[in-house]
């Protein structure tokens, strides 16, 4: 494929970028006012609002309720039978990820860092938008029992790198069980490749962290004590990170499907006196509730996925529905691009599998990841004084037939059905007039001239 | 026993009196009146509103206002319910897959690349657990086909329910998975080209491109001439391969021609009209761009799941999820699917996809009953809710395509199915632990 073509394609992204963000800019009140008025509200935190207004000031919620109307100069967005809900947390994803999200050569990897490697150029962050998602937790894979740190943001699409950190979310760190490290083990010859394994790494980590922690709290006892000959010990980037995580400076996100190997972490973390903040997938939560919700671990699952592997042979939709009933909490979690995009109606299986309310199921997207995330403070719910991270949508969301029409993140719009309209248009005409350029300017004899069927990029699975 | 019934007369003969009653009522059940339902008939009688749907040995035999109820039929009351046919799921590989990752348990794609005699129904397993999960959401019959190569096998049409193969083939051969080589692109995922070795420059993959398709129409070519040759002499040597091709040539046999991108599909209409085959496309996901082309010849598609990420870069967002309402606009005749077969319970969602984006909600559901019923050439039997047809029915408590709606009651040739599941055990074990 001529280079040329590729260059032309980033170009033709980069305006189609700015066309997007000068739109949004151009729908704002200039006062930084909005009014959506006249809309079903779904809260989340405190029930609906039948034909309820949202006053968004400066990015943030100011008023939500049934009688509010818009001050001079405020922009009016009328949601006359339309729905607003949260935007949507997808608390297990692998979007906006340049070159890999598995550093698997080694069994701990605490020292890399998704955040160094966000690519905010990837289109599934808008296609994420216009499925209503508003933030995303981006991770590190699970080739490895300590992966990566992971990155929480917000999909400001058109911003840069930096634009997309979610600013002061609590950091984490990815850890692993079962079958993916076992099987990057095996494959690569790299301990460990039994389950057992895993545990003596983990374990042997936390003992070297935890020795780490000690000496540097020793080194500044004696700083503090005016020491003069003190010597610092060396820094160790690999186990910066667990030490953050003993100090529970540092949330810990742990794949894990099998019980077994879900209540080995639980001893772990309890034998060093951390806490499990998720067990992402946790397709056998279900079966350890009552450990689970006793040590306060947030199951990140899947709405229906199973029996894609044997780990996975006794996965069941209900997983989310018996969390909550037996009084933990749980999150529907995408681990795809795909899957992201419906994350509301993933969450409404759990209302046909294990009869949870609108409510409950409407959370397993919002309001638990924000939780699980320690950001909901921030967003999750529509309450005054959070983010203006809002969704509106033609049908309630936890139907079928629901179609997102605005997603809107800090009061501004990222995605808009109408101007998607127009814009595809556009990007269908300077596509053709590229393609034409791209046929005149190619060397003649040889290749096949334009070449769209080489742009088809290969479907992404679940990555886990 | 023989001492048992000489001692105890009585006691034995009213064992075998209630042992004859049950056989009896056993015998009865098998008439079944749905009574005051919503019927969705999706034939041309359309919905009827507070109607009944009668059920004699496995077969529908009467719909309408009023009905005669047959002596000692079984009455199901269907007030504020509804019933439609059960959902056909005209692509996958359901029964010849459990676990995927696990390789001892996949029967989906063997060595070669020309294998017509391979059948899906002899590697099918009846007792597959996800069989149960997939039908207790509506879907009754589903393709289960083989994959890899250029001729895959035979693909078989199974309802999904039934202690043996046997019991549940609808076709043992519903259709010969052709795959012509493809160009390059637009595969990553099941259902696409064969992809092709080695060749650094484009030429190269063109050539053996050709050099594939120039084996198969010889293939076929040769099947023709075996026809003949057996006919004019019964004693001509059998050729297995052969003979699972000899229907394809006469155009007796569908041909699934497994093609993507617009320049695949286009080719695989062209091969499929010169070399004369009964054909439809499977695939289709840029079939939109050709919709012109398939309404002309008259090609219907039965297509990938449409829940599914654009294929390309700068292709809309909704690319995927539009497509079932371009084809609909442009008169072309499609089955939806969700083949994977973990996922075949998923497939009124992508009817409620198609419908979100687009689609009307008539055209939404047959998608899913009597279209695929159509493509696959058993419209006759399955698909829509009408006397004379295979009591495939479910019953509901509100719209088919909804995430929330209920399954209450499932007929699967006339059978009251049990609604339980692997899933549904696991879920009652562990919410009774304390």
């Amino acid at each position: 494929m001529p280079n040329r073509f590729k260059i032309h394609i980033k170009i033709l992204f980069i305006l189609a970028v700015l066309a997007m963000v000068c739109a949004a800019w151009a729908q704002m009140g200039s006062s930084g006012v909005v009014l959506i008025k006249d809309a079903t509200i779904l809260t989340v935190s405190h029930g609906n609002i039948a034909k309820g207004s949202i006053l968004i000031r400066d990015g943030k919620i100011a008023a939500v309720g049934p009688n509010l109307t818009a001050p001079a100069g405020a922009a009016v967005i009328d949601a006359t039978g339309q729905f607003v809900m949260p935007g949507i947390i997808d608390p297990h994803s692998h979007i906006a990820i340049a070159g890999g999200i598995n550093e698997g050569t080694l069994a701990v990897t605490s020292m890399v860092a998704i955040e160094d490697v966000l690519d905010p150029t990837d289109i599934n962050i808008y296609r994420e938008l216009a499925g209503g998602v508003t933030t995303t937790l981006t991770m590190h894979g699970s080739a490895n029992p300590i992966g990566g740190t992971n990155a929480v943001i917000k999909l400001r699409w058109g911003k840069d790198a930096k634009g997309l950190l979610f600013k002061g979310a609590k950091p984490t760190l990815k850890f692993a069980l079962g079958e993916n490290v076992k099987r990057s083990g095996a494959a690569a010859t790299r301990y460990p490749a039994t389950r057992m394994g895993t545990e003596d790494v983990i374990r042997t980590a936390f003992i070297e962290a935890r020795d780490y922690m000690r000496a540097w709290d020793e080194y500044k006892k004696r700083v503090a004590a005016s020491d003069k000959i003190a010597i610092p010990p060396k820094k160790d980037l690999k186990l910066e990170p667990l030490v953050e995580v003993l100090r529970g400076e540092r949330t810990t996100n742990v794949h894990g499907y099998r019980a077994d190997e879900m209540l080995m972490m639980l001893r772990l973390a309890d034998e060093f006196g951390f806490k499990v903040n998720s067990f992402e997938h946790g397709l056998e939560a279900y079966k350890i509730a009552k450990e689970i919700v006793a040590h306060g671990a947030i199951v990140s699952t899947f709405s229906d996925g199973w029996a894609y592997k044997i780990e996975a042979y006794d996965s069941i939709p209900y997983n989310a529905a018996i969390i909550t009933r037996k009084g933990g909490m749980a999150c529907i979690n995408s681990d795809s691009a795909e899957e992201a995009r419906h994350l509301n109606q993933e969450a409404a299986k759990t209302m046909k599998y294990g009869g949870l309310s609108e409510q409950e199921a409407l959370a397993l997207v919002t309001l638990n990841p924000a939780k699980e995330l320690r950001i909901d403070d921030r967003v999750g719910a529509i309450d005054p004084g959070k983010d203006a991270d809002l969704v509106i949508w033609n049908h309630h969301p936890l139907s079928v037939y629901a179609v997102a029409q605005k997603t809107m993140i800090d009061g501004e719009i990222y995605f808009d059905i109408q101007k998607d309209q127009e814009m595809r248009k556009r990007t269908e005409e300077e596509r053709k007039s590229l393609e034409a350029l791209d046929k005149k300017n190619a060397p003649q004899g040889r290749g096949r001239g334009s070449a769209p069927d080489n742009f088809i990029n290969k479907i992404p699975h679940r990555q886990d | 026993m023989a001492k048992s019934s000489q001692r105890y007369p009585i006691l034995f003969i009213s064992m075998a009196v209630l042992a004859a009653a049950l056989f009896l009522s056993a015998a009865d059940n098998r008439a079944y009146v749905i009574q005051n339902v919503k019927v969705n008939t999706l034939s041309s009688a359309g919905i009827l509103d507070r109607a009944s749907v009668v059920v004699v040995d496995g077969k529908i035999t009467q719909v309408g206002k009023t009905v005669k109820v047959p002596a000692g039929a079984q009455i199901i009351k269907g007030d504020g319910l509804e019933v439609y046919p059960g959902m056909i799921n005209a692509w996958g590989n359901i029964g010849l897959t459990e676990v995927p990752a696990v390789d001892v348990m996949n029967d989906t794609t063997d060595l070669g690349t020309f294998k017509p005699q391979l059948l899906a129904f002899s590697a099918f397993h009846p007792a597959s657990e996800l069989i149960p999960v997939a039908r207790v959401n509506g879907i009754t019959t589903a393709i289960s086909a083989p994959s890899g190569g250029i001729i895959a096998g035979q693909a078989s049409l199974l309802h999904l329910d039934g202690w043996t193969a046997d019991e549940m083939a609808v076709l043992k051969s519903a259709g010969m998975v052709i795959t012509l080589p493809s160009l390059g692109g637009g595969r990553g995922g099941r259902g696409g080209g064969t992809a092709l070795p080695g060749g650094t420059q484009a030429t190269d993959a063109a050539r053996a491109q050709q050099q594939q398709i120039s084996e198969l129409s010889e293939l076929l070519e040769k099947t023709r001439h075996y026809v003949k040759a057996r006919e004019a002499n019964p004693a001509t040597e059998r050729d297995r391969a052969l003979d699972a091709l000899a229907p394809v040539v006469k155009g007796q046999l569908t041909a699934f021609m497994q093609a993507q991108t617009a320049r695949d599909i286009r080719n695989a209409v062209e091969f499929a009209k010169k070399e004369n085959l009964k054909f439809v496309i499977q695939g289709g996901r840029e079939a939109n761009k050709v919709a012109d082309l398939l309404k002309k010849e008259n090609v219907m598609v039965i297509l990938d799941s449409i829940v599914a990420l654009p294929t390309r870069q700068d292709d809309p967002y909704d690319a995927r999820f539009t497509l079932p309402k371009e084809l609909a606009a442009a008169g072309v005749k499609f089955a939806l699917t969700s083949p994977s077969a973990a996922d075949v319970r998923n497939l009124p969602y992508e009817a409620g996809f198609a419908q979100a984006y687009g689609l009307s909600h008539e055209e939404a559901l047959k998608a899913v009953t009597i279209y695929p019923a159509e493509i696959l050439g058993v419209a006759d039997r399955i698909g829509t809710i009408e006397p004379g047809k295979i009591a495939d029915l479910v019953v509901t408590d509100g719209d088919l395509l909804e995430i929330r709606t209920q399954v209450k009651n499932l007929f699967i040739a006339g059978k009251d199915v049990s609604l339980e599941t692997k899933h549904t055990l696991l879920y009652k074990k562990y919410m009774d632990r304390k």
